[in-house]
């Protein structure tokens, strides 16, 4: 066997995790630097496996039988007709998310690195061991699941995805709400994934009986050939209950309360890279296994998509927070997300690929300077901002990356991933595709309103004198932000080929097109 | 006549009684001051009773043994190795006790029942499984009002000894009906006994009832539950804890046997159990809600876990009984680990209310850490044993077509997530009065230390490295069919 690279960027975050549980407390800067080295490790496997995937995108499925590279497996357990296995793999589809996991976790440790200024503390201050401890372990979680072709594997890292960021809210984050919108966003997490998994356990026995494997791998589950009653029955548990962790609508409640109590670190987690956990699993489990059933349903998906586009963007537009405003324009690209799936063809498939990438770069960077001005002005509130690009231009300049993506301009990540979602919807259902585009012009409006109050403007006298100018690391992580966008706006070729290798599978499940 | 086997059958329980004897024996010479070295010796005894019985005693082909008194299989073998375990880890949480620790009787009925256990894992007879149960609970009774000054515990113990006593007395009239119908006390001998009788099926039937309120009782199931928040509040935590781990492993322990081997043609009692469970897991949930004392939210939470144990043997199949012994030696350590760190808490600041634990991470993030693992695992959340042992129960209730079942205990564990996480709140979120936890330190003895430190590894090991564990408990299973 080759060198195990997948578990180990998996592991990486768990195992410095329990590292970093070991330094003594008041070690501050030891648990940060072991962070930091343990993310960059983790950051260079990631690259490495989606260099290797990019170079080679098209598996030879006559000759490996299965579309997936870096393959490992191990027997986990198996009793009985009871088979558990340790399977990971990736496809063009899951290694651009590894990749974006891998860069989400880096610049959240250099976001939250701060400054230990007793007067105004910015980053993490108050007990930064457990804080990257249990962010690691979502990281780990997160990973497992974009890597996991076992259901059973997914499951177990979907848990260890979504506990800690219960704790990450309410311990660290904002002092109002952090301990309602934790709850909430637990309980809505933890809901979807239980009535997720009774899917899984059905189908688990259903395929067991017809074919007299028994097993939870998602490769033979793949060729069980479900009927049609039970695909259409599990499909919408299943899919939905994912889809709660993407923040779909009506079920996405709880996710910018989760957005605006987070800590910074842990909001750019939990909108770059939690949401497209909820999409990536859905699409895994739901589409890819009950193929059928996403034929039945899927404009029930398109419909409640097309619903948290629009509506997503107009309530961002009447938010004057800024986190609330991000945070509901996440529930609005992440149902362009959902958008894509729908269509089941291979522009929206690949769309949707795209933009789940595009989206967690976009969204982590706006996340990051949001936090930055919090940290310094005490308010996110907009109309009490103003003239922050003069105190922190590099933070301005990066706003403005992010919201040229979120508009979806050419030469952008968001132009390269929305355009083939509208192209796919188009072919599918022309109303949708026009009423969807209405969002395009909302986003627009809210993007650059936020941009000149913001950043222009006039800034306020309370203000004036008190912005510190932003750390280099968190120039760092802005710049690696906004360099990857531009890259993939101006080369999506870097991309788009791996995407559609990936898309190609799906469509091989879905039968033909 | 003798065979090796048969000393190998009971080598646990001959070994516990030397170490009782041995404990008798010894302690009075001892200087009241080295008196608490009375825990240290049983826990090493204990370790060692585990090592032996694991080396020469594990059991071959199931055979029966003492004229049919006992069974020597692996069903009872690993039953006797979780009680073995968790009386060692109970010994150490004993020691820093301020009633308990420096009382060598104290150590002894914790043998003594640790003895009745292991013969209830393995009774094969009815007559010997009631003596067996005695054994097990009369010890109990007087542990859980060791603390004769205090109200509570006297009060825990008199009302355990009055419902345990009533049960007792129920579970006796069950068992000399069953003596009466079948004709033989052997568990084995009964099923084809009763299916000789059929006329005799709706008597058999109130038999069953009469079985189940004494089982009932024994696994703390709705509606024989009332009796477990009072004790567990009132009775030394070290006995709640094994009260609540061991105690009720041991009457699923009989439960299990007893209906396979004697009831598996009367198919109505899956049923009935299944609205022992659906009750058992609701109403445990809904009343942890509430609670503001610690110990009683972990005694309505092991009223809620009994109940999704139930599920496993509703299924009534081999992944069924699997199941429910995975699940066992997963709540033992995770509930032996959640009471162990309220104990160390109680110890020094002597509050167990969970407003107290404002603050526990900065007074002692160790411990912190060990609540998080405790609670995450009894919320059912990986990497932790309390995730794999619900999944798998669940999986014997979807394999058997019981989805409205799994869904119950689904929902029901979506309701304790809440409360779980309500606790993990007080002790990471909520700070002191003053915010001086710097100050305020919880000092971790060394027994304490040894014991969470061992349980919260075996959390995790359950819950990564499930694979050898879940195994024995498949053999464990087959035994039964």
């Amino acid at each position: 066997m080759n060198f195990p690279v997948l578990s180990v960027i998996v592991f990486t975050p768990l195992v410095a995790a329990v590292l970093i549980l070991l330094i003594p407390a008041n070690r501050k800067n030891e648990v940060r630097t072991t962070a930091l080295v343990a993310s960059v490790f983790a950051l260079a496997l990631s690259i490495w496996v989606y260099v290797q995937v990019a170079m080679h995108p098209v598996v030879d499925l006559a000759a490996a039988g299965y579309p997936y590279q870096f393959i490992e497996k191990l027997t986990w357990l198996s009793v009985g007709n009871l088979h558990i296995e340790y399977h990971v793999g990736v496809d063009g589809m899951s290694a651009p998310l590894v990749l974006l996991t891998g860069i989400v976790m880096f610049t959240g440790v250099l976001i939250s690195w701060g400054v230990d200024d007793p007067h105004a503390p910015t980053g993490i201050q108050d007990r930064p061991r457990e804080f990257f401890a249990f962010l690691f372990l979502l990281a780990g979680g997160v990973f497992g699941v974009f890597v996991s072709l076992d259901l059973f594997l997914l499951f177990f890292f979907y848990e260890i995805a979504v506990f800690p960021m219960y704790l990450l809210i309410a311990i660290w984050g904002w002092v109002k709400t952090r301990e309602y919108a934790a709850m909430k966003l637990t309980l809505y997490l933890f809901i979807g994934s239980v009535v997720a998994l009774v899917g899984a356990l059905a189908m688990y026995w259903t395929a067991g009986q017809a074919t007299g494997v028994y097993t939870f791998d998602m490769l033979q589950l793949e060729k069980a050939g479900f009927p049609l009653a039970f695909q259409n029955t599990w499909f919408l548990p299943v899919f939905f209950g994912f889809a709660v962790l993407g923040g779909i609508w009506p079920f996405h409640n709880w996710s910018p309360d989760g957005h605006v109590a987070a800590p910074t670190a842990v909001s750019m987690f939990h909108a770059g890279v939690l949401m497209k956990l909820g999409a990536f699993a859905a699409l895994r489990v739901g589409i890819m296994l009950l193929p059928e059933g996403a034929k039945t349903w899927s404009w029930l998906i398109m419909l409640f998509a097309a619903i948290a586009v629009v509506y997503g963007a107009y309530i961002a537009f009447v938010q004057t927070d800024m986190k609330y405003m991000i945070g509901f324009s996440s529930v609005s690209h992440m149902g362009l997300v959902m958008f894509g799936l729908s269509t089941l063809n291979r522009d929206g498939l690949t769309g949707a690929g795209l933009q789940m990438f595009s989206h967690g770069v976009m969204t982590a960077l706006f996340f990051a300077v949001t936090g930055m001005i919090y940290d310094r002005a005490h308010t996110r509130q907009i109309p009490e901002l103003g003239g922050m690009v003069k105190p922190m231009p590099w933070a301005a300049v990066g706003f403005i990356i992010g919201g040229l993506v979120s508009m979806g301009m050419p030469f952008f990540s968001g132009f390269v991933a929305e355009f083939p979602i509208f192209m796919g919807v188009w072919q599918v259902v022309p109303l949708a595709a026009i009423i969807a585009s209405i969002s395009i012009v909302i986003t627009a409006a809210y993007i650059m309103r936020n941009i000149r109050r913001v950043f222009f403007g006039e800034m306020p006298a309370n203000l004036e004198g008190h912005i510190s100018p932003i750390t280099a690391l968190d120039k760092l992580a802005i710049v690696t932000l906004c360099l990857l966008m531009i890259a993939l706006g101006v080369a999506p070729n870097l991309m788009g080929p791996m995407v559609q290798a990936g898309v190609d599978n799906i469509l091989r499940l879905l039968g033909g097109a | 006549m003798y065979t090796p086997t048969m000393l190998l059958a009971i080598l646990p329980e001959i070994l516990l009684l030397t170490l009782g004897v041995t404990l008798l024996v010894v302690e009075p010479f001892w200087k009241a001051e080295n008196r608490r070295n009375a825990g240290w010796l049983t826990f090493g005894g204990l370790l060692a009773v585990l090592a032996l019985s694991l080396l020469f005693a594990r059991p071959a082909d199931p055979q029966t043994v003492f004229g049919g008194m006992l069974r020597f299989d692996w069903y009872g073998f690993f039953f006797k190795m979780m009680f073995l375990f968790a009386a060692a880890a109970t010994s150490l949480f004993m020691m820093d006790h301020e009633k308990l620790g420096r009382r060598g009787e104290s150590y002894l009925l914790l043998l003594a029942t640790t003895l009745g256990m292991c013969l209830m894992a393995s009774s094969a007879d009815l007559v010997m499984l009631y003596l067996a149960i005695e054994t097990t609970s009369i010890p109990l009774y007087v542990l859980s009002g060791f603390m004769l000054d205090d109200k509570a515990s006297t009060e825990a113990g008199f009302k355990y000894l009055l419902f345990g006593a009533l049960t007792s007395a129920v579970l006796l009239y069950g068992f000399s009906l069953l003596f009466g119908f079948a004709g033989t006390t052997n568990l084995y001998a009964l099923k084809d006994a009763l299916l000789a009788g059929r006329g005799m099926a709706p008597m058999v039937f109130g038999v069953i009832l009469l079985l189940l309120v004494g089982f009932g009782f024994k696994i703390s199931a709705v509606p024989f539950h009332f009796w477990a928040p009072d004790v567990y509040q009132g009775a030394p935590t070290p006995i709640t804890g094994f009260l609540s781990t061991a105690s009720k492993a041991a009457g699923f322990a009989v439960l299990l046997r007893l209906f396979l081997a004697a009831f598996p043609g009367y198919a109505n009692w899956p049923s009935i159990l299944a609205v022992v469970a659906t009750l058992t897991m609701t109403i445990g949930n809904l009343l942890a809600l509430p609670q503001t004392n610690i110990k009683r939210l972990l005694a309505y939470s092991s009223v809620a876990h009994a109940g999704y144990a139930l599920i496993g043997v509703v299924a009534f199949s081999k992944l069924g009984v699997a199941s429910v012994v995975f699940y066992l030696a997963a709540y033992i350590a995770t509930n032996l680990l959640a009471f162990g760190a309220v104990m160390v808490f109680s110890r020094v600041t002597g509050l167990d209310d969970i407003k107290d634990f404002s603050g526990l991470s900065r007074r002692a993030p160790a411990l912190g850490l060990a609540m998080l693992a405790a609670f995450l695992s009894l919320a059912g959340m990986p990497p932790f044993g309390g995730f794999v042992a619900k999944v798998i129960v669940f999986q014997a209730a979807v394999e058997e077509g019981l989805y409205a079942l799994a869904i119950v205990g689904i929902l029901n564990s979506i309701v304790a997530v809440y409360y779980y996480l309500n606790v993990l709140k007080y002790v990471y979120l909520y700070r002191m009065d003053g915010e001086n936890e710097e100050a305020h330190p919880i000092p971790l003895t060394r027994p304490y230390a040894i014991a969470l430190a061992t349980l919260a590894f075996g959390v995790v090991l359950l819950g990564t490295l499930f694979g050898p564990w879940f195994e024995w408990s498949n053999l464990a299973a087959l035994n039964l069919f």
